[in-house]
């Protein structure tokens, strides 16, 4: 990468060096797990390395999307832990810097920089998955503000959270009668059962409304915009935001030293697919450098971050995998990062839009088949 | 490192495409296989004419001197043509040779016929490249060993899968160079070959997608266009991520020409065509498995070019080779 950068990711570098927590941390999934999350976000906030790439007034840098591509991997080379704010970070933060107002910025953005925010996202319904536009938790107009009813379900981190942002329906047309909302997770009118996810933890809930408030100040852009608006968060999801290459290029370079480690039978026949999981990881990690020089040069990205969400969800899983059938007997084990790391990867095709979804968006819109 | 195509190199390939649709390259082809080079040699006059051919030749013997990344634009749109001929020899790996070999009689004996396309060249590299390619089209054979590079002709020739392709037996004669220099400029010339023919593949990737969205919207079963069916939508768009990710890595061989970043590149670039040859197979169905349509003319170049220039194999070891011996840096 380029030498303007290396002042930067020595000092990230160095940093996270001198304040990575000892050990792991408990799993962000438990409930003291996620307090120690909340703890790690603050320290990186009191160094504003939390958001490196906003603007200094909301508690970043305004660091360049090469800079924070750099931070992402440090991060990720550092085995630093999971971003507990992610949700907010990478989806609600961008939605309001372009479709909120100044007041939302300046009242969301530096809590949620410093983690006294935690949010999660309210995006599914028990009905309503892929097709998403199909919401009917519905927002019925009262003084001041809007009543939430109904049931969201699969809301990543709502175990714990603060806060979340949804969509409602506030209208009969399917995708104009839908409003993007803001709302508190313990108070009243709401009740959140915590559902324990494929590896034990509770990393995801059912949220239950039935009559919980919300002020006008908290609709993100005007009501029956909501589906244009989270269109463009899921685009955020599946594209550069969520998923920088660092993940994939510290696992794949974690996967090269533990096949290097193994030797033997199990390790000459798993050979080739080390180097296909390699590859893969140097693919994505230049297509995303080539994406970010583009975005740099003025272009955008639309319909492309399809093409990357199915591309890293499958290599997410092939490197994991990998690196299991090289542990062989021992893959099984709990508590092990490799099996972790497989077991939260495996949720990578089908959330963010499930990758039949996205297989679609790109034979309709990037290679023009008919609908 | 150059990240994306500049806007010279975007509109070099659009106009190598222009070019090369509006002459037929398919009857070409099919003359070619028949055993006609001429209307095939009248297509590389005019490559030569806007410079293909020059492109990896010194100014000081005629060309121009680009650089890979620009042989690669160039052959990336020969292979989106399946344009017949050795074209990841005489284009790169030739010419890398000779001027890698660093010698002027060597140099001015052959590189100006070279960049004016006035000579065709090709290249036995054994045991990376065992057969030299359309030896029979080429006005110099040549057979680079680590220990010499020497003239050769043409041996037993043996059809390829591809019609439009034959191997020769190269053997050797008048020694052109030997001793320790040599094995550094046969690497180079392994490395550049092996980029360009990864880059071939990439543009018959793109051509099999191409026809196959093309037939996908105008054929119809059912009373519907057989592109609306999510069958077909979704082998298509994983056709279309395997050629995403793979251009990318074949970027970055072209400017470091490392041997893990040319393995990676030619790994993917075969990778994502075959996936396209297999995608359009499947999408054209039984006219897809004719002659008679144009269709088998990228499908055999692919399964060609795919153990052309080093086996998936044999370049993945050189992946693993480079980077579990400390070359892991993300660079």
């Amino acid at each position: 990468m380029s030498t303007d950068t290396d002042g930067f990711r020595a000092e990230v570098r160095d940093w996270l060096r001198a304040h990575l927590p000892a050990g792991p941390l408990p799993s962000v999934d438990t409930a003291n797990g996620f307090a120690r999350h909340r703890e790690w976000e603050r320290e990186l906030a009191a160094a504003r390395l939390s958001v490196v790439s906003w603007p200094p007034r909301y508690g970043g840098r305004g660091a360049s999307l090469l800079e924070w591509l750099v931070f992402e991997e440090e991060y990720y080379a550092a085995a630093a832990p999971v971003r507990v704010g992610q949700n907010g970070l990478f989806l609600l933060a961008p939605t309001l810097m372009r479709y909120g107002t100044a007041e939302q910025r300046d009242r969301l953005l530096p809590p949620m920089a410093r983690a006294d925010e935690i949010w999660a996202q309210a995006w599914s319904e028990p009905e309503a998955g892929s097709d998403l536009a199909a919401v009917r938790a519905g927002a019925t107009r009262t003084k001041g503000g809007w009543l939430l009813s109904g049931t969201k379900t699969w809301s990543s981190r709502a175990a714990f959270a603060d806060k979340a942002f949804g969509l409602f329906r506030t209208g009969q047309d399917k995708h104009r009668g839908l409003t993007y909302l803001l709302f508190g997770l313990r108070g009243d009118g709401v009740t959140v059962r915590p559902i324990r996810q494929l590896g034990g933890e509770t990393g995801f809930a059912e949220i239950f409304l039935d009559g919980a408030f919300v002020p006008d100040a908290d609709v993100v852009g005007a009501p029956g915009d909501g589906w244009r608006i989270a269109m463009s968060t899921a685009g955020d999801e599946r594209g550069l935001s969520l998923r920088s290459p660092g993940r994939f290029s510290a696992a794949a370079a974690r996967l090269v030293e533990l096949w290097r480690r193994a030797g033997g039978p199990d390790a000459d026949s798993l050979r080739d697919r080390v180097a296909d999981a390699w590859i893969g990881a140097q693919a994505y990690r230049l297509h995303t450098l080539a994406g970010a020089a583009r975005l740099a040069a003025g272009g955008t990205l639309g319909a492309e971050a399809s093409l990357g969400k199915v591309f890293w969800s499958e290599l997410d899983i092939m490197l994991h995998e990998t690196a299991l059938d090289l542990l062989g007997p021992r893959a099984e084990l709990r508590g092990g990062d490799w099996l972790d790391g497989y077991l939260f990867s495996l949720a990578g095709p089908i959330y963010a839009g499930t990758n039949e979804i996205q297989r679609t968006v790109i034979a309709e819109r990037l290679l023009g088949l008919p609908r | 490192m150059s990240l994306i195509r500049s806007a010279e190199q975007q509109q070099f390939a659009s106009s190598l495409h222009d070019l090369l649709a509006a002459a037929d390259a398919p009857g070409a082809v099919r003359r070619w296989a028949g055993g006609d080079h001429s209307p095939g040699l009248a297509l590389w006059r005019k490559l030569a004419g806007v410079g293909v051919t020059a492109l990896a030749v010194p100014p000081g013997s005629g060309g121009l001197g680009a650089g890979l990344a620009d042989v690669v634009v160039a052959c990336e749109e020969l292979g989106h043509h399946a344009v017949p001929g050795p074209v990841a020899e005489s284009a790169a790996a030739v010419p890398e040779l000779i001027t890698a070999l660093a010698d002027d009689r060597l140099s001015a004996r052959w590189l100006p016929g070279l960049a004016a396309g006035d000579l065709i060249a090709t290249v036995a590299l054994p045991p990376w490249l065992p057969y030299a390619t359309d030896a029979d089209a080429a006005g110099l054979i040549l057979l680079a060993e680590p220990g010499a590079v020497r003239l050769a002709t043409a041996g037993t020739r043996h059809r390829s899968v591809d019609p439009a392709r034959s191997l020769s037996q190269a053997r050797g004669g008048e020694v052109l160079a030997r001793g320790p220099a040599v094995a550094g400029a046969v690497a180079r010339a392994r490395e550049a070959g092996t980029v360009a023919c990864a880059a071939q593949l990439l543009g018959a990737g793109r051509a099999l997608l191409e026809a196959s969205v093309l037939h996908a919207r105008q054929r119809s079963q059912f009373g519907r266009p057989i592109g609306s069916f999510q069958a077909v939508k979704h082998q298509l768009a994983d056709v279309a991520i395997g050629l995403e990710f793979a251009r990318p890595l074949l970027g970055e061989a072209a400017v470091t020409l490392t041997p893990r970043d040319v393995s990676a590149a030619k790994v993917a670039c075969t990778g994502a065509a075959q996936r396209a040859a297999r995608a359009a197979l499947q999408v054209h169905g039984a006219i897809g498995y004719t002659q008679e349509h144009d269709l088998h003319l990228w499908l055999t170049k692919v399964r060609a070019l795919a153990g052309a220039w080093g086996s998936q194999a044999g370049h993945r070891a050189r992946v693993m080779a480079a980077i579990a011996d400390g070359g892991l840096a993300w660079n």
